[in-house]
C-alpha cells in the first residue's frame, strides 16, 4: 500500500485521482463499536480501474460510501484522509462535498431498481444531476439526457425519456444508472457491485461497455464486487479486503497469478472455475469473525492454516515490486501457488 | 390498456352499487323495525283510532318488506321520505344545511393536509430535535383529547380570554354557483377558522405521523442515497424525490378519512353553533325522526361510497406503476 | 476481545434476567410513562374512593341547595360546613364531588366497554382466522360493513335507539370498537396458524376449543393488548363526547362529558369553572392513559411503533 504521492511530487509522475489515507469508519452500536473499515490505504490514478474485492460484510461497500461522504448515522468516518486530486475531501465542508458529488465523482450501486425513484420520469431522474451542477436550461439538460441515453446503448431514447423506471429491465435500468454517472464526466465512477443483481450475459455487456467508455474519456474507477473473475476481466489493479482491512494489493497480473495473502489463496482457489471435473470445491474454513469480537492482529488467523502465535499482532505491510500484503507468513513464491488450508 | 381500466371501473362501480343496496337494507331494518316509529308523532294519550290514522298518513301499517319496496321506490325517485317532525321532505332539508357542513368539512380537510405534511416532514427529518419532539407530543394529544373538548378550550383562549375570534356561528355568506358560502368573506372567515380547526385536529395528527413515518421511511431508500450520490441538494431530495413518493398515500388516507371528518362534524356544529346538517341529525335522533335520520344515513354512506371510488380510479391514474400495469396493484 | 473472554462473561452474569424483570425495566426506563402510570394510579384511586372522599354525594338531590348554585370555586355554603373548592354548577352541586364521581362512570365504562370489546373481537377473529372459509367470510364482511361507519355515528344510532344507560352506552362502545380487535386477532390467527407448533397440537390430537383456548390465544394477544391499552382513552373521549351531545349518560348519573356540556353555555358568561374543571380532569385521565400505552406499544412491540 506504498503511496504514490512522494514519488509523484518527486519524479513528476501523473497525481493519482483518488488517495486514501489509513481510512477508518467506525459504528457506535449498543453492543460495542464496530469497526467496518480499518486503516484503509490505496490510490488510484486516472484512466485506471481498481478492483475492491471481498467477501460480504468485509467493509468493501462502506469504504465506497465513505470515500463519497454518504455513510449514515451511527457510522462515522473517524480519521483518514481521502485525497481527490490532491484535496482532502474530509476537509471540505457539506456544500463543497455536494457540489463534488455527482459531478466529478459519481456513484453506481448494485440494485437499479431501488436506486432510481420509482415515481419520477426517467428525464427528470438525469437532467436534475446536470442542473444540480452547471447552470443549463431545460431543453439543453434533455438534450444531454438523451445522447447520454444514446451513449450506453439504449435505443429509441426518446420515448424511453418520459418513461418511469419499472418499464426497464434491470440491465437498462444500470445502464441509466451509468448515464447518470457519466453525464458530468467525472473524473472518478465508484461502481457498487452493479452488475451482481443481473444476468451473466447482461453482466459482460456492462463491464465491457464501462471499461470501454472509461477507457476513452480518461475517468478512474473503482469496482467493488466480491467476484473475482470480474477483476480478472475488468480491472489494472487489485484490492482485495478483509474485515474492514485491505489485505493484499497490486496490478491484477501479480495479485492473481501469484496472491500472497493466504485469504487472496484461497480466494482464488475457491473459483469453481479453477476445479477439476469431480473434484470437490474448496472453500476457506469458519466463517468472516464478528465485526464486534475481531481477533487481535491478524482478523483471518483464526481460518487459516499457516498462523502461528506472531500473528495475534498486527502483521505488517510487505512490499515486493509494487504488490503489498499483511502477512507474517506469506504464500511461498513458487509456480504452483494453489494450495489453502 | 383502455379496456383494463374501463373493466376496472365498472366493477368498482357495481360493487359500490350493491354496498349501497345492502346498506340501504340495513339501515332501513335498524331504523323502522327497532321500536314504533308512530310514538314520535303522537301524544301517548292518542287512542287507537288516533294511531290507525297516523300509521295508514305515513305508510306505517304495511308489513315490513312492503315498507321497505316503497322505500326503495321512492328513494331511487329522489324521495326519502317526509321528517315527522318538520312536516317536510327529508331529502331537501338535509341538502338545505349541506352547503354549511361541506364547507366546513373541505376547510378542515385543507388545514390537516396544509399544516400536517409540512409539520410532518420537518419531524421526520430532524426527528431528535426539540421542536420535533414537541410536535409529536402534541400530535399525540391531538389523537386522544375529544374534539368538543378542544373546541371548548379553543373558544376559551381565542374567544373568551383574547376576543379575536367569534366564539359561535356561520358568518356571511354569499352565493357562488347559487350556493352560499361564507368563505369568501372576511367575517365568514373569521367565523370559520375556530370550528374548522378543531374538526381538522384529529386529521392534523394523522398526518402529521403518516407524513413522519413515510418521510422516515424514504430516507432508508436507495434512491435517497442515490440522489445523495448525485449531489443534489436536500431541499430537492426532500421536496420532490420523498415528497412524491410519500404524497400519494398520504392523500388517499385523508380523502378517505373525509366520510369521517362529515360526520365528526355533528360534534363541531353542536359546540360551535353552526347550522349544518350536524345539529339537524342530533335533534332528529333525540326525537327519533326516523325519516331524516335514514336520509342522513343513506346520504353519508353514500358519500362515503362515492369517495372511496373516486379515491380508487384516480389512484389507478396517478400512481404511475399501478396505471401502467393496467389496474391494480 | 477473544472468544475466551467473551464466554466467562455470559457464565457469570449476575442475578436472573427473567421477561417480567425485563419488561418492568423496560417500562420504568421511561420518565414519562412513569408519571404517566403514577398520576393513572392516583386518578384510579380517586374513582375508587370517590363515595369516601368526595365531600358531597351529587347523585343524592336532597343534599343539593339551589342557593348554592353557580359558586366561585373556594367560596363556602350557606351553613359553612363545606368548601366548594372546585365552585358548583348550576343545581347547587359541589364540583369536586361531581368530578370525582365522573370520573368513576368514565373509567368503569372504558375500561369495561374496551374489555368486553377485546373479548368479543378476539373471539370472533380467532374463531374466524382458525377456521377459515365461510365462517371467516361472513364474520370479516361484518366487521367490514362495522369498520366503514364512522364510530360516531354508529354510537349515536344505537344510543337513540336504546336510550340512555351506563349499560347501553357500554353495549354502543363495544359495538363500535369490536371490528378492530377481530381483525387483528384473525390477522394474528392466520399468521400463527402456519406455525410448527400449530400443527403439532393438531397431530396430538387437541380439540380445536383447546387449541385456539391454549395455543393460538397466548400468541396472538401481544398486538391486541398494545391495542387495548390505546383504546381505552378513546373510549372515553367518545363516551365523553356522547354524553356532551346529550345522547350518553342520563342526567342522574352524570359523566364527566355531560358536566361539560352542562357548564357549556356559561363560558362566555365567566363561569368558566362548571366546564373548565370536569375538562381538566378528563385530560388527565386520557393523557394519563395514553402515556402508559404509549410506553407499553413501544417496547411490547416495536415494530407498531410506525
Amino acid at each position: 500500500m506504498a503511496s504514490d504521492h512522494e514519488s509523484a511530487l518527486a519524479s513528476n509522475v501523473p497525481r493519482p485521482t483518488l488517495e486514501v489515507q489509513n481510512l477508518t469508519t467506525e459504528f457506535v452500536t449498543r453492543s460495542g463499536i464496530a469497526k467496518p473499515v480499518r486503516g484503509v490505504n490505496f490510490s488510484v490514478m486516472p484512466g485506471q480501474i481498481m478492483g475492491l474485492v471481498g467477501e460480504s460484510g468485509s467493509g468493501k461497500s462502506l469504504t465506497g460510501y465513505s470515500i463519497m461522504g454518504l455513510v449514515d448515522h451511527p457510522g462515522v468516518v473517524t480519521c483518514g484522509r481521502v485525497l481527490f486530486k490532491g484535496v482532502d475531501l474530509r476537509g471540505l465542508n457539506s456544500a463543497q462535498r455536494r457540489a463534488i458529488r455527482g459531478d466529478r465523482i459519481a456513484m453506481i450501486f448494485q440494485d437499479p431498481m431501488m436506486t432510481l425513484n420509482p415515481v419520477l420520469r426517467i428525464d427528470t431522474q438525469i437532467m436534475e444531476v446536470v442542473s444540480a451542477h452547471y447552470p443549463v436550461d431545460r431543453q439543453t439538460a434533455r438534450a444531454m439526457a438523451r445522447s447520454a441515453l444514446v451513449q450506453v446503448g439504449i435505443a429509441s431514447p426518446d420515448e424511453r425519456l418520459s418513461a418511469y423506471p419499472h418499464q426497464f429491465s434491470g440491465g437498462m435500468r444500470q445502464r441509466i444508472a451509468i448515464a447518470i454517472a457519466l453525464i458530468n464526466k467525472p473524473d472518478l465512477i465508484i461502481c457498487d457491485e452493479p452488475t451482481t443483481a443481473l444476468d451473466v450475459t447482461i453482466q459482460a455487456q456492462i463491464l465491457f461497455e464501462m471499461q470501454k467508455l472509461c477507457r476513452e474519456a480518461g475517468t478512474s474507477l473503482i469496482w467493488i464486487t466480491h467476484d473475482l473473475s470480474v477483476v480478472a476481466g475488468l480491472a489494472d489493479t487489485v484490492c482485495v479486503m478483509y474485515a474492514g482491512e485491505i489485505v493484499e494489493s497490486g496490478t491484477v497480473q501479480q495479485v492473481l497469478a501469484l496472491p500472497r495473502h493466504p485469504y487472496t489463496s484461497g480466494l482464488i482457489a475457491c473459483a469453481p472455475s479453477r476445479n477439476k471435473p469431480g473434484a470437490p470445491l474448496r472453500q476457506i474454513n469458519g466463517s468472516t469473525p464478528s465485526l464486534l469480537a475481531l481477533p487481535s492482529g491478524c482478523a483471518f488467523r483464526n481460518r487459516c492454516d499457516r498462523a502461528s502465535d506472531i500473528c495475534h499482532t498486527p502483521p505488517p505491510t510487505v512490499d515486493e515490486g509494487g504488490q503489498s500484503f499483511r502477512c507474517f507468513h506469506p504464500m511461498p513464491i513458487n509456480k504452483f501457488n494453489e494450495s489453502v488450508g | 390498456m383502455v379496456a383494463r381500466v374501463t373493466v376496472f371501473i365498472l366493477r368498482r362501480l357495481i360493487q359500490s352499487v350493491f354496498i349501497l343496496l345492502l346498506t340501504s337494507v340495513l339501515v332501513f331494518i335498524a331504523i323502522y323495525a327497532i321500536g314504533d316509529p308512530i310514538d314520535v308523532l303522537i301524544s301517548p294519550e292518542a287512542d287507537q283510532l288516533e294511531r290507525i290514522r297516523i300509521a295508514a298518513t305515513f305508510g306505517l301499517d304495511q308489513p315490513l318488506w312492503r315498507q321497505y319496496l316503497l322505500f326503495a321506490e321512492n328513494a331511487l325517485q329522489g324521495d326519502l321520505g317526509r321528517s315527522f317532525a318538520f312536516s317536510t321532505p327529508a331529502i331537501p332539508l338535509i341538502l338545505e344545511r349541506m352547503p354549511a357542513t361541506l364547507e366546513l368539512a373541505v376547510a378542515a380537510m385543507l388545514l390537516a393536509i396544509g399544516l400536517g405534511i409540512p409539520l410532518g416532514l420537518w419531524v421526520g427529518l430532524r426527528p431528535q430535535s426539540i421542536v420535533g419532539k414537541i410536535i409529536m407530543s402534541v400530535s399525540i394529544l391531538g389523537f386522544s383529547l375529544p374534539t368538543f373538548w378542544v373546541g371548548l378550550i379553543l373558544i376559551l383562549v381565542f374567544a373568551v380570554q383574547l376576543g379575536w375570534l367569534p366564539a359561535s356561528g356561520r358568518g356571511a355568506t354569499q352565493l357562488l354557483f347559487g350556493v352560499p358560502v361564507s368563505f369568501l368573506t372576511w367575517d365568514g372567515l373569521r367565523h370559520l377558522l375556530l370550528p374548522a380547526l378543531n374538526l381538522a385536529l384529529f386529521n392534523i395528527a394523522l398526518v402529521i405521523r403518516l407524513t413522519r413515518a413515510g418521510t422516515q421511511e424514504a430516507l432508508l431508500q436507495d434512491y435517497v442515497r442515490f440522489a445523495r450520490a448525485k449531489g443534489l441538494t436536500t431541499s430537492r431530495i426532500v421536496g420532490v424525490h420523498v415528497l412524491k413518493n410519500i404524497l400519494i398515500p398520504i392523500i388517499t388516507v385523508i380523502a378517505l378519512q373525509f366520510g369521517s371528518i362529515i360526520a365528526f362534524a355533528i360534534v363541531t356544529e353542536s359546540v360551535f353553533a353552526w347550522p349544518g346538517m350536524g345539529k339537524l341529525i342530533i335533534d332528529s335522533i333525540r326525537v327519533l325522526d326516523r325519516p331524516v335520520i335514514v336520509a342522513y344515513l343513506m346520504l353519508i354512506v353514500a358519500v362515503f361510497i362515492t369517495i372511496n371510488l373516486v379515491v380508487d380510479i384516480i389512484y389507478s391514474f396517478v400512481d404511475p406503476r399501478v396505471r401502467l400495469s393496467g389496474g391494480r396493484v | 476481545m477473544s472468544e475466551d473472554a467473551r464466554n466467562a462473561q455470559v457464565v457469570s452474569s449476575p442475578a436472573l434476567e427473567t421477561p417480567m424483570r425485563t419488561f418492568y425495566r423496560n417500562f420504568f426506563s421511561s420518565r414519562v410513562a412513569t408519571i404517566g402510570l403514577v398520576g393513572l394510579a392516583l386518578i384510579f384511586l380517586a374513582a375508587l374512593l370517590a363515595p369516601v372522599i368526595a365531600p358531597q354525594n351529587p347523585y343524592d338531590l336532597a343534599t343539593l341547595d339551589i342557593m348554592h348554585s353557580r359558586l366561585q370555586p373556594g367560596e363556602r355554603s350557606l351553613d359553612g360546613q363545606l368548601i366548594f373548592v372546585l365552585g358548583t354548577d348550576e343545581q347547587g352541586r359541589d364540583m369536586l364531588s361531581a368530578i370525582l364521581y365522573g370520573i368513576r362512570i368514565s373509567i368503569i365504562v372504558g375500561f369495561a366497554s374496551t374489555t368486553i370489546a377485546l373479548a368479543l373481537g378476539l373471539l370472533a377473529g380467532l374463531i374466524a382466522g382458525y377456521a377459515g372459509g365461510r365462517v371467516d367470510s361472513l364474520i370479516m364482511r361484518a366487521a367490514d360493513i362495522q369498520l366503514s361507519f364512522p364510530p360516531i355515528l354508529i354510537a349515536l344510532i344505537l344510543l337513540a335507539l336504546t336510550g340512555p344507560g351506563v349499560s347501553k352506552i357500554i353495549v354502543a362502545l363495544v359495538a363500535v370498537q369490536w371490528a378492530y380487535y377481530a381483525r387483528t386477532a384473525r390477522s394474528a390467527a392466520l399468521v400463527e396458524r402456519e406455525k410448527p407448533y400449530m400443527e403439532a397440537a393438531v397431530i396430538l390430537g387437541l380439540s380445536p376449543l383447546r387449541i385456539i383456548a391454549r395455543h393460538l390465544l397466548p400468541n396472538c394477544m401481544p398486538p391486541l393488548v398494545v391495542v387495548a391499552a390505546l383504546q381505552v382513552a378513546s373510549a372515553i373521549s367518545l363516551e365523553a363526547t356522547l354524553s356532551f351531545l346529550g345522547l350518553g349518560l342520563p342526567v342522574t348519573e352524570p359523566s364527566l362529558g355531560l358536566l361539560i356540556a352542562n357548564g357549556f353555555q356559561y363560558l362566555l358568561s365567566g363561569k368558566y369553572w362548571i366546564s373548565f374543571y370536569p375538562g381538566i380532569a378528563l385530560l388527565l385521565t386520557i393523557v394519563a392513559i395514553n402515556l402508559v400505552a404509549d410506553h407499553l406499544r413501544d417496547i411490547l412491540n416495536p415494530q407498531l411503533a410506525k
